[in-house]
């Protein structure tokens, strides 16, 4: 069987195709055309389209080395793009920077855990709020009555965010002494904090055992339920993926090669031939 | 009060903290009132409060902010030579000393913070080595600068000169008869008034940790821990990382030149070689052997560190052999586990407690 996967037997899904049934008829808030970023020679992502749902919960999958991560990096504008536009709710993010594209509502974790480690579990959820809760350097010196307003409502907040996982109890430990699970729950939590209507997951359950991603699937769905946001996570546990996902993407050498529910996803030959053709797992 | 029970760990260290430098304060004092310390303690005194407060700013820098930066005396330099010049050319227009030492320190304050700002801009694009290698060289420049500066002032006002190449004397000022001159290029700042008071010292050392410890525990402390934990996060979640570099670097640049004003105005004659490399290295030591980010640590070692050398000025000889030891017992306690633990029983340090919490 040949490595390269082969144009042909891509099968055309229109892009609209992955939106559940409820968030038709609203906007989306995620709408990718064209996107692609080459490095160097190295076409990394090319004409990737990809359009995600209000509330919906979109998986974006593939071998390794596909571009996924590198997907989440033009979304969050770590990389700009070399062609293509990327609409967050309908608002070009042409020339926006990192903490711009934030600001606009895409938060992210890392899949190698990025926290704040020498910090307390609430500060760093404390820092996802530094843009919800906002006062002057100067007001925080001079202990100026709207610090101790926004302090007290940022530590609030920050409980109650910890609350989602249980980690309220947490609350004073250093986020680098934490166990590795509660790491990555930690880092979704201050993803949460920024007030996001677009949460990107960079494989959430790496390193968590079955019953461990059970919780987190249970987790992810409570998250949309409870704020109303569209999640696209990137997963390598199949089991996490087809049973929360509600469309999935698959990417194989930087090109989308399938689209479509996990029914139909699994069914495809194109995404079998791009997982067994080049590794036992699927 | 429920806020008093509910104090989290960090708020009982800086309380701690005050009053640790309030009681030495005191103890001090009432030492040199009733005359157990002798003048050449007494004299170390302003110069100690200096060094505490520049130790305390570095540490915003090094040890919140993470960036290492070899130019604080640089700052220093600037703080101690514009601060002369308010207080000698104000000499006139405010005879009460207190008053005119706050004016000098502002004004050294306010400077250091504008050097700051021109330094830091460009600077804090960089990141590790390099920004280090451009402090050590603004360090440096600025030493030089000073060096080529001839101030004098009268009756009309500030007259300044730049000597670049070295042809200028005092006489090219044209002060008018009974003006003063207040720098003399590389002969420095001569016939200063020695108006800095310890009660000064404590006071700036006051301010410092308020502005320091506030800082650190508000949102803007956070940004900036943040970036130094980690930065891409940090921009993932919507920091504004160039604006949160400044904000600290700044703020560690105006409490050095603070601290530069009342060293400056210790001395009658001050030459700007004086804040050499040697001065922000040594700095450096007080903030790394007192702990990164730790601030009653920097206050601790810019004092043992500073007193002992002058301490053991009686066994000339051995003087530096004494300070490199002590030096390097210092390092190797504070890095042996052993000697961690042991610590940790007398002293419950913050891991502990933190998780019981």
């Amino acid at each position: 069987m040949s490595k390269k996967f082969e144009k042909p037997n891509m099968v055309p899904v229109p892009s609209h195709s992955i939106i559940p049934d409820r968030d038709v008829g609203k906007s989306p808030i995620l709408e990718c055309n064209h996107l692609g970023i080459d490095f160097g020679g190295l076409r990394a992502v090319d004409d990737f389209n990809l359009t995600v749902g209000r509330t919906e919960i979109a998986g974006l999958i593939g071998p390794n080395g596909a571009g996924k991560t590198t997907v989440f990096n033009l979304l969050t504008k770590v990389y700009q793009p070399t062609r293509g536009t990327i609409l967050l709710d309908g608002i070009d993010t042409a020339g926006k920077s990192t903490i711009q594209i934030n600001r606009m509502g895409i938060a992210r974790t890392f899949q190698n855990i990025r926290l704040f480690s020498n910090l307390t579990v609430e500060d760093n959820v404390k820092i996802g709020l530094h843009n919800q809760e906002v006062y002057s350097t100067f007001s925080g010196i001079f202990r100026l009555p709207k610090y101790w307003k926004k302090e007290k409502v940022a530590h609030e907040r920050a409980l109650e965010l910890l609350s989602i996982f249980d980690m309220q109890d947490m609350a004073a430990m250093k986020a680098g002494s934490l166990p590795y699970g509660a790491q990555r729950r930690l880092e979704i939590v201050r993803a949460l904090a920024t007030n996001p209507s677009l949460l990107l997951l960079d494989e959430p359950a790496a390193g968590m055992n079955p019953s461990e991603t059970a919780e987190l699937m249970e987790n992810i769905v409570k998250i949309r339920d409870m704020f109303q946001i569209a999640v696209l996570l990137i997963e390598h546990d199949m089991s996490l993926v087809m049973s929360i996902c509600e469309g999935i993407c698959v990417l194989n050498f930087g090109q989308v090669i399938a689209k479509g529910t996990a029914e139909e996803i699994q069914a495809n030959p194109a995404v079998i031939e791009a997982y067994l053709g080049k590794k036992k797992e699927a | 009060m429920n806020k008093l029970n509910n104090m989290k760990k960090s708020t009982k260290v800086d309380f701690a903290t005050y009053l640790g430098v309030i009681i030495a304060f005191i103890v001090i004092t009432v030492l040199m009132n009733n005359g157990t310390l002798g003048r050449k303690q007494v004299g170390l005194l302003v110069p100690a409060c200096c060094y505490v407060v520049m130790a305390v700013s570095l540490n915003l820098t090094v040890g919140i902010l993470g960036e290492l930066s070899l130019g604080h005396a640089g700052f220093m330099s600037v703080g101690a030579f514009s601060g002369v010049i308010a207080a000698m050319s104000l000499a006139e227009a405010i005879p009460f000393e207190p008053l005119r030492l706050a004016i000098a320190m502002v004004a050294g304050a306010v400077c250091a913070g504008i050097a700051g700002v021109i330094v830091g801009v460009p600077v804090l694009r960089l990141r590790g080595d390099y920004l280090a290698i451009v402090t050590l060289a603004f360090g440096e420049i600025i030493k030089d600068l000073i060096n080529c500066l001839i101030v004098g002032h009268d009756s009309e006002g500030l007259h300044i000169i730049f000597n670049f190449k070295g042809l200028k004397t005092v006489d090219d000022l044209g002060l008018l008869p009974g003006g003063n001159v207040i720098i003399k290029g590389a002969q420095g700042a001569t016939g200063t008034d020695t108006i800095a008071s310890f009660t000064a010292g404590v006071v700036l050392i006051l301010i410092t940790l308020f502005v320091v410890l506030n800082l650190i525990h508000s949102r803007t402390g956070r940004a900036v821990m943040a970036i130094r934990d980690n930065r891409i996060a940090a921009e993932s979640v919507g920091i504004n990382i160039t604006k949160y570099k400044l904000i600290a670097f700044v703020t560690s640049a105006t409490l050095a030149g603070a601290a530069g004003a009342l060293y400056g105005l210790n001395y009658s004659s001050l030459q700007a070689t004086k804040f050499n490399f040697n001065t922000s290295i040594l700095v450096l030591v007080f903030v790394v052997l007192g702990g990164l980010g730790n601030i009653w640590g920097s206050i601790v070692a810019a004092i043992v560190l500073y007193v002992l050398p002058e301490a053991l000025r009686s066994v000339a000889d051995l003087r530096m052999l004494v300070y490199a030891i002590v030096l390097i017992l210092v390092m190797l306690a504070t890095n042996s586990p052993k000697m961690k633990a042991v610590l940790s029983r007398v002293i419950p340090r913050k891991k502990g407690d933190e998780v019981n919490e």
